[in-house]
């Protein structure tokens, strides 16, 4: 397994080049943005990872309110940090898009604002784990990532009634792609999960080491009293 | 089921009778949502047509901001002299403490709600041009909206360091929907453009599903120690 995270490392280096590449020399200029919309390469795998992360989230979550896992809830952090991550690239590089086609930085759209909300909730669940410092602090915030959860749903509801401004989702939603963009945003989903996974499997490694690592640490201070 | 409704009774009274004699939690909260309407009629100035579109936004927020204070009171009564950690050792059901507090937070916000609307009516010279009744309603949902995650976030940050910071940082994300909806549905009662039934039935499944959520996992938060 620990073999894997090399390979993993390298795999995921030569595919965001290549990725890279066929964004910004293979993939055809769209023809009313220009330039411009290459960002799309970058923004919207960003969304699809940071979605998909958030929701491993909730499962780890649930699953660590169910069953106690201590290894639920070191993903469930993980999940939430990278995430968030992932999540503040789309805010960021939206309105770099906005700017120049839409002519303002930011309106109240509803994927704009549920992206929003969705980063907010997950920055204050973030904010929890960071102030809570007791033992407890995995329920707590597992509860809290229920609650988001629940969350999201009203918020697109709310702001569903308003009339709403973003390009039609790619997959799905009626909007045409040429082919070509589509297989270049494909490829480029693809390394950002190899990316997201690799941060990820750092990131989780770390956090399993240092909770260990806290173990030992009070479990010498215990040893300590004793003698 | 009685025995919840019997703590939840006796809870709920303690509570209604210790802050009728110190009346701390509404006095702050009434001054201090007095303080937010007169800064917000000095920093906007609006003239009739205009209050009509802000005041929903204005209200909302002023009340939004002072239940915040009386939610941060919520536990820390039960916290000096570990009744708290009594609470845990009973075998009362849970959920009959976390509903005793989020009626008596629904009644003081109520309260405040009923001494402050007219003060907003006159220093914002505000008159309904929609069906104005409805907005009882709105402030009954939306009110309870506010209470029942602000208590059940209350309890939640009780384990945290600097609690009275975390209380909003918790709730203000998670109530978007529901302020959205009560200033929207406000906003247009007053300026009497189109039916507000949409933003209604939304608090009400707002109310519902965060109603039910607060009752399944209090439990959980309250055992977290």
């Amino acid at each position: 397994m620990k073999r894997a995270f090399p390979i993993l490392a390298v795999f995921t280096a030569l595919l965001l080049g290549y990725a890279f590449y066929e964004a910004m020399w293979v993939a055809p200029m769209e023809r009313t943005m220009g330039d411009v919309q290459r960002i799309f390469y970058y923004h919207v795998p960003s969304a699809w990872t940071a979605f998909l992360l958030f929701f491993v989230n909730l499962v780890a979550s649930v699953i660590y309110l169910i069953r106690r896992n201590e290894k639920a809830d070191a993903l469930a952090v993980v999940s939430a940090e990278v995430g968030v991550v992932f999540c503040t690239v789309v805010l960021v590089t939206g309105p770099i898009w906005a700017r120049p086609v839409w002519g303002i930085w930011w309106t109240w759209d509803i994927r704009l604002t549920t992206t929003l909300v969705l980063w907010l909730i997950y920055v204050s669940y973030l904010v929890l784990r960071r102030f809570s410092d007791s033992s407890q602090t995995p329920k707590l915030a597992a509860v809290l990532a229920i609650f988001g959860a629940l969350d999201v749903p009203l918020v697109y509801f709310s702001i569903w009634f308003f009339r709403t401004q973003h390009p039609q989702p790619v997959i799905g939603g009626g909007g045409s792609i040429d082919p070509r963009m589509l297989h270049v945003l494909l490829l480029n989903w693809l390394a950002f999960s190899c990316f997201a996974l690799l941060i990820c499997w750092a990131r989780y490694r770390l956090e399993r080491l240092q909770r260990e690592a806290d173990e030992l640490e009070s479990l010498e201070s215990l040893r300590g009293v004793v003698q | 089921m009685s025995s919840l409704r019997a703590i939840t009774l006796a809870t709920l009274t303690k509570d209604i009778r210790l802050e009728w004699r110190s009346r701390d939690a509404i006095n702050s909260m009434l001054f201090f949502s007095l303080l937010v309407v007169v800064v917000f009629s000095f920093s906007f100035d609006p003239n009739a047509e205009e209050s009509r579109e802000i005041a929903g936004g204005l209200i909302w927020v002023a009340f939004l901001f002072a239940a915040v204070v009386a939610l941060n009171q919520t536990w820390a009564r039960e916290l000096r002299n570990q009744v708290l950690d009594a609470y845990r050792v009973s075998p009362s059901p849970a959920n009959g403490l976390f509903l005793a507090k989020a009626l008596g937070n629904f009644i003081l916000v109520s309260l405040l709600e009923a001494v402050m609307a007219p003060l907003f009516i006159i220093f914002y010279n505000l008159r309904a041009l929609g069906p104005a009744w409805q907005l009882i309603p709105v402030a009954l949902l939306g009110t309870w909206a506010l209470v029942v995650n602000g208590t059940f976030f209350a309890a939640m940050s009780l384990r945290t360091r600097s609690r009275e910071i975390m209380l909003p940082l918790l709730l203000f994300p998670i109530s978007i929907p529901a302020v959205q909806s009560m200033v929207e549905a406000t906003r247009i009662l007053l300026a009497g453009d189109g039916s507000a039934r949409f933003w209604i039935v939304l608090l009400l499944t707002y109310d519902v599903v965060f109603t039910t959520a607060c009752l399944a996992l209090f439990e959980t938060v309250l055992q977290a120690e």
